[in-house]
């Protein structure tokens, strides 16, 4: 099954199931993968820090690196996968528009550093990396073997 | 009326109001359009949108799809951006009209191409813009344009971003653009800030 992942979502997947998320700019995609019982979870955040962010109790868990992260890694923990063999794939963090107002916000740039952060916090190994740059990325990822592959327009695809 | 916090919060009136501005704003942009090219072009009548990122992106366009995009960020007295989405075909017939008929590739344009598309962005926010200031007595700043060529959804991961930070949704003001009669889908959202609505509707005397 083809599991689509939007923005501010995630999703865990298992063979043979395909978790996608399509489009990624200054968004950071992270793919978290147990080798040992093939659980493979795609979260796709849009912003760094939930914490002064203004949103109260209505805080949207999924938006955040900081709460993104950690929710979908117990989740996979519930579900059976070992705190020791998860790994970590990030890819996104683009800045869209290389000149003018939005590239001095360093979203993307923000997004990543977070995510790295949250990653690290909880001892998950970063294997690959494909993000910053100026242009987006579709991820695909495959829980069979925790391949993913990014494709970007006029790029073609490549795994990481 | 309290100060508006969020988008959802806004009554019929004001949406009218709002309507009305896009309406207004676009009619001019399209005449610096026609002046521009000396073809005839026709802007549909804008709708008002609240939409939630996934919806933002899938009512406007599919989020692989490769397109140009002029964004202008607006400042003083009205905060936000424009974003005018540009899709291939509106693209090459723009272009065509300024070079000569031509076939293009958006992911290879030349840098006489690329310039031609930013300014065309520039002055469709420009009259877009000067149409709501003197409508609503306003000072509306624009930043420099910014071009990019992508997938739509990573280009509209900006917007979305820059305004997630205070809630779930999006206001988009929208339009179509048809030049010679062939209808095209070149989009061009108008997306403030929701303080800014404040602002702009006591300027009208609608508190």
């Amino acid at each position: 099954m083809n599991l689509s992942v939007g923005i501010s979502d995630w999703k865990i997947g298992k063979p043979p199931d395909v978790v996608v998320t399509y489009a990624l700019g200054s968004c950071v995609g992270i793919c978290l993968y147990d080798k040992k019982t093939k659980i493979a979870g795609l979260s796709h955040i849009m912003l760094p820090e939930s914490t002064g962010s203004g949103e109260g109790s209505g805080l949207n868990r999924m938006k955040f690196a900081d709460t993104a992260i950690p929710d979908m890694f117990n989740k996979m923990l519930i579900m059976g996968a070992s705190r020791a063999t998860v790994t970590a794939k990030i890819a996104g963090g683009a800045t869209m528009f290389t000149t003018g107002a939005s590239c001095r916000f360093n979203i993307g740039e923000r997004n990543v550093a977070s995510v790295k952060a949250a990653l690290h916090a909880l001892r998950i190994p970063i294997l690959a990396q494909d993000t910053g740059a100026d242009y987006g990325r579709t991820v695909f990822m495959y829980p069979e073997d925790g391949k993913v592959t990014i494709k970007s327009a006029g790029k073609g695809e490549k795994n990481i | 009326m309290a100060a508006l916090k969020k988008f959802e919060d806004l009554n019929a009136s004001q949406i009218d109001v709002l309507t009305e501005i896009g309406n207004i704003g676009s009619g001019n942009a399209s005449t610096a359009l026609s002046s521009l090219t000396g073809k005839e072009i026709v802007i549909s009548m804008p709708e008002v949108k609240f939409l939630g990122f996934q919806e933002a992106i899938e009512k406007n366009g599919s989020p692989e799809e490769t397109v140009a995009a002029v964004l202008v960020h607006l400042k003083d007295d009205i905060r936000g951006m424009i974003l005018i989405i540009v899709e291939h075909e509106f693209a090459e017939a723009i272009l065509s009209v300024f070079f000569g008929e031509k076939k293009i590739d958006l992911l290879n344009l030349s840098d006489e191409d690329i310039s031609a598309l930013t300014e065309i962005g520039s002055i469709m926010s420009h009259s877009y813009m000067t149409a709501i200031s003197s409508l609503a007595g306003v000072n509306i700043g624009i930043e420099t344009p910014s071009f990019a060529v992508d997938m739509f959804g990573a280009i509209m991961s900006v917007p979305i971003i820059e305004f997630g930070e205070i809630g779930e949704k999006l206001l988009c003001i929208d339009k179509f653009i048809e030049i010679n009669g062939v209808k095209m889908k070149s989009n061009i959202l108008l997306i403030p800030t929701v303080d800014s609505l404040s602002v702009l509707f006591g300027k009208l005397g609608m508190e």
